[in-house]
């Protein structure tokens, strides 16, 4: 009796899980109806109007600043992390160094946004503006940098398992056939994790395109379609966290709509990232 | 690739080490942002850091501007911060932590069902959500219908968040312990519930601690989705139904009111030096009790 009481219990807590998500996604689905109705789907996406006098929104430049800034960032994060990644999976596998390298490396993922957002705003603002690559430093490149630092860790831990689990019977080959280190992690280590490693990336994408502070704090918040790096714009989280506050209406309807195609895209990407990593510890 | 092979061994050697140096120097130059983090915090923050932080409301913009031109330091802390992080914490932590211990030992136990591998995927989906959208979506759940700002709709925020890692670190610490300890415990006629509830959770209590500690000081410094659900408040306030401030939203705060700028670094060094411990206690707890 007890037994069953106490199964009955743990199936409860499962069922909240299962409760929880379809709370979210209802809540975020019939909050976001009235800007649907009114733009429809396909204009809402692919509309670049933020205008409060007119009542007229469109999510268009805050969907291609998102994807852009995550894009840039994946792309500026790859010789870091793939380093990080060799050194701790390959170089250093199992010993004192690749610990402590690894701990610091989680460390940098415990750093709250904001504090990522202050240092990008004091630290690495004047040295683009320094750098001569936009007159106020603010957009889409300092945004990416800092998104770069922020997803290292995430890229780079399990890329690294993925490296390390690389049968030794296929490097020992390699090396038997008068390969060097660097031979053997290019044409054995690196194509065998390959797929864990894409995986990863994916994942970490997944972290960036949901970033808010940070980004908001960098990006410049101006409401365009960005056209260039040094270009300034905005992001859907950054838009929501910047006029969530103020929202009512129409507006609000709309803030919520981008926070249920922010919802799908983060979910379609983890999704994806899940998928493969099945397939791969198969 | 077959001429890379035809080259000199010197040459490749070379090639091979020049890699190696290469990856070390990324290596380094992605782990120095903490330590440059770091620096700056004290370096800036240090002269704030003293036991007002501690025991003073955050001053108003007002004040903060008469002391800045006549020339002293900011007067006032971040004490409602600290007051507000720390009712939303314990809220956040008292409904997320055993709901996702129960829901992590639901996953352990029937690994490989249906409603298992369905809650162990939205669990996934829950972790990939971004911070905002909890913010958003709790605002239309929690704010909307209490018709108010406040420190409970900010701790079931944080315990959203929260409760995915829970429910991970539950289910791997479990399903790391060995199945003839649950098995030992039946023979000797143990009920299944006591077996799980005195065998099983303590055996794998230094995996749950752990990402319990990892999971709090992942959500300590979440700025977005408080700043959807809190509001923000210039005293200290107990009340859970009213809004609160908090330490990572003071930073905001501070951050956007050119008077008050003077006071993020020390507020920032105290959270990431917060963070930061736990997470190094947390890690430090895992190695010390790790199931051999």
């Amino acid at each position: 009796m007890k037994d069953r009481l106490f199964k009955a219990g743990l199936l409860a807590a499962a069922c909240m899980i299962v409760l929880l998500t379809a709370a979210i996604v209802y809540g975020l689905v019939v909050r976001s109806m009235d800007a649907f109705e009114r733009f429809g789907i396909a204009g809402f996406i692919s509309s670049s109007a933020w205008d409060s006098q007119t009542d007229d929104y469109g999510a268009l430049p805050f969907i291609a600043g998102t994807v852009v800034t995550a894009t840039v960032a994946l792309v500026l994060c790859i010789p870091f992390s793939l380093s990080v990644s060799l050194f701790n999976g390959e170089y250093f596998r199992g010993r004192k160094l690749a610990v402590v390298a690894g701990s610091i490396i989680d460390l940098l993922a415990g750093v709250p946004s904001i504090v990522f957002g202050l240092w990008g705003f004091y630290t690495l603002r004047p040295v683009l503006v320094a750098a001569g690559i936009s007159g106020q430093g603010f957009g889409i490149l300092l945004a990416s940098t800092v998104l770069a630092i922020m997803i290292v860790p995430y890229s780079s831990s399990l890329s690294a398992e993925f490296i390390a689990m690389t049968p030794a019977a296929l490097k020992e080959g390699a090396y038997s056939l008068g390969a060097t280190r660097m031979e053997t992690i290019r044409y054995v280590s690196l194509p065998v994790a390959s797929s864990g490693i894409f995986a990863s990336y994916i994942l970490a994408s997944g972290r960036a395109l949901g970033e808010t502070m940070a980004v908001t704090m960098l990006i410049g918040n101006t409401n365009n379609i960005p056209r260039s790096l040094s270009d300034t714009g905005n992001t859907m989280a950054g838009i929501i966290a910047n006029q969530f506050g103020e929202a009512g209406g129409l507006k609000l309807s709309s803030l919520m709509a981008i926070g249920l195609l922010l919802f799908l895209l983060t979910a379609a990407v983890n999704l994806v990232a899940k998928y493969i990593m099945k397939i791969v510890s198969r | 690739m077959k001429k890379a092979f035809f080259a000199s061994p010197a040459y490749r050697s070379a090639k091979s080490r020049a890699f190696f140096i290469a990856v070390c120097l990324f290596s380094t130059a992605a782990m120095a942002p903490l330590f440059l983090i770091l620096w700056e915090l004290v370096e800036k923050g240090h002269r704030q850091f003293r036991p007002e932080l501690f025991t003073h409301v955050a001053p108003t913009s007002m004040e903060a501007m008469l002391a800045r031109i006549s020339g002293e330091a900011i007067p006032g802390g971040i004490l409602n911060g600290l007051t507000g992080t720390l009712t939303v914490l314990t809220i956040a932590i008292l409904m997320a932590i055993p709901l996702g211990i129960w829901t992590g030992i639901y996953l352990a136990e029937k690994r490989g069902m249906l409603m298992a591998r369905l809650v162990s995927s939205l669990s996934d989906l829950l972790q990939g959500m971004p911070s905002i959208v909890v913010g958003v979506i709790v605002y239309v759940w929690v704010v909307r219908p209490m018709s108010s700002y406040s420190a409970l709709a900010g701790g079931v925020a944080l315990a959203v968040m929260m409760l995915p890692m829970v429910v991970r670190s539950t289910e791997e610490s479990l399903k790391m312990l060995p199945v003839s300890l649950k098995e030992a415990g039946l023979s000797l006629g143990g009920s299944y519930m006591s077996v799980v509830l005195r065998i099983l959770l303590p055996s794998a209590f230094s995996g749950l601690f752990t990402g319990a500690l990892l999971a709090i000081s992942r959500v300590m410094g979440e700025t977005a989705p408080l700043l959807v659900t809190i509001l923000g408040a210039a005293t200290v306030n107990w009340d859970i139904s009213r809004p609160v401030s908090s330490v990572p939203l003071l930073i905001w705060e501070f951050y956007n009111d050119p008077n008050l700028v003077g006071l993020i670094w020390a507020s920032s060094l105290l959270l990431l030096l917060a963070v930061l411990g736990i997470n190094i206690l947390a890690k430090s707890i895992a190695s010390k009790w790790k199931i051999q």
